[in-house]
């Protein structure tokens, strides 16, 4: 039996997940982590992805928008947004792709010249979420269209 | 002296009242169970990020190159407060606490000499300002149309305080709500939004377990921050809204049982006209035999 750890993931809204966990897998801002027991104690931020979670039982995939991971004793991951991956369908995540197309406008109204800061941030939120849309096998036609 | 028909009608007016009041009373009552759900439910999620970000300010915090919305501006000439009440009326004091609480608040700071900026939420409150602080309204907050206050609701908020914040508007942001205690307790509160507060860490949290940050730990810092504040406005909308629930159950509870004594005294006074009514008939009756 391998060893586990205590897993919680909470949005705003709800308790979405409390379980005892093997592994973690974290789509964190500077490159996918993975958490098993006994991990460093570390504080990271998530950008859009799939967070997988394996238990003794089987895996689970959430999709995640944002928010942030600690990783001690247990694991905690805060998400702003979070919905398990079988719930996610064309409109939520159509929702979501709109959400960040807007605010890669706005930032780019706000900054015309390419600077790096906000412009790239939205830019690279967007592309985060097209590529989620990728995973999960759903379609990002709001992004294509501006492009 | 009413006639007869008069406390007839009057008493099916208060009758028909209590029916509306009673049905206000449930309605509200089953609000309040779902509203006290959703404040339950955030509760994980604010507690640990309240954990988190106090640690991690306590850590920063004294660096120069903190946030400014952790240190603030180095001033407090300008006072931000955002007046959180309720889009309906009819729940008792509910409204009126808070805008008391917010308007001695604005009263001291004004005898102060700072300056007031108010931001409302909820159409009650913002009528009830409006007389006297009309002119230090910078903005509103219009949520009648939300039916199940939602993350993004305040998220929205957020930015909007957020953006004035970095616009230099204000130096000090304070938000008033209702604290739910219970369903015949709400406490108006007052809490400071900008620059951030915590409550002091308990004893084992500071500084047990040393955390790696991923990216830095400022980066991460000004990025909690703003969700923060939304954070914190979310909790006190959610808290709102069950007192709001609360307050409005016993108003009607206390509307409805005086309706109910209002029947019975009508009814009562309705019996003895009628009773003095035949009384009369017989006199009359009885005279006119006599007379015979």
């Amino acid at each position: 039996m391998a060893e586990t750890m205590q897993f919680d993931l909470v949005s705003p809204e709800r308790n979405l997940m409390s379980a005892a966990v093997t592994a973690v897998q974290i789509p964190g801002t500077e490159g996918d982590l993975t958490a098993m027991p006994n991990h460093a104690p570390m504080i990271t931020t998530l950008r859009p992805g799939i967070l997988k979670v394996e238990t003794e039982t089987g895996t689970q995939e959430f999709v995640v928008t944002g928010g942030f991971a600690e990783i001690g004793q247990s694991v905690s991951v805060l998400a702003e947004k979070a919905v398990p991956h079988g719930d996610m369908d064309q409109a939520t995540y159509d929702a979501l792709v709109e959400e960040a197309v807007m605010a890669y406008k706005a930032a780019k109204e706000a900054a015309p010249e390419n600077e790096p800061g906000p412009v790239d941030e939205a830019a690279k939120l967007l592309q985060d979420m097209v590529a989620v849309g990728t995973h999960i096998g759903l379609d990002p036609k709001a992004a294509n269209l501006n492009y | 002296m009413p006639s007869l028909k008069d406390l007839k009608n009057r008493i099916s007016s208060v009758k028909s009242t209590r029916k509306i009041t009673k049905a206000m009373q449930m309605v509200a009552a089953a609000k309040l169970r779902r509203a006290q759900d959703a404040a339950e439910m955030s509760r994980p999620y604010t507690e640990r990020f309240n954990a988190l970000l106090g640690g991690l300010a306590a850590s920063v915090g004294g660096s120069a190159t903190a946030p400014k919305l952790l240190s603030g501006t180095g001033k407090d000439d300008v006072h931000m407060l955002v007046v959180m009440t309720a889009e309906r009326g009819l729940c008792g004091g509910f409204n009126s606490s808070i805008v008391k609480k917010a308007r001695t608040q604005i009263e001291t700071l004004k005898a102060s000499g700072k300056t007031v900026k108010i931001l409302t939420v909820g159409k009650k409150g913002r009528e009830q300002l409006k007389r006297d602080y009309g002119d230090l309204f910078v903005g509103h907050v219009d949520l009648s149309d939300v039916k199940k206050i939602g993350y993004a609701d305040a998220q929205n908020i957020a930015k909007d305080i957020l953006v004035r914040f970095d616009n230099e508007e204000f130096d000090v942001a304070t938000i008033f709500y209702s604290k739910f205690q219970s369903v015949i307790s709400q406490v108006p509160t007052a809490q400071q939004v900008i620059p951030a507060q915590f409550d002091a860490p308990e004893g084992d949290a500071g500084g047990s377990t040393l955390y790696e940050y991923e990216p830095g730990e400022e980066a991460i810092l000004a990025d909690l921050l703003p969700r923060g504040v939304a954070t914190q406005i979310f909790s006190a909308l959610l808290e709102n809204a069950a007192s709001e629930q609360g307050a409005r159950m016993s108003a009607m509870d206390n509307a409805t049982r005086n309706a109910g004594e209002m029947i019975d005294k009508l009814t009562i006074e309705y019996n003895r006209s009628r009773q003095a009514v035949i009384t009369n008939e017989l006199i009359e009756i009885i005279s006119g035999a006599e007379a015979l």
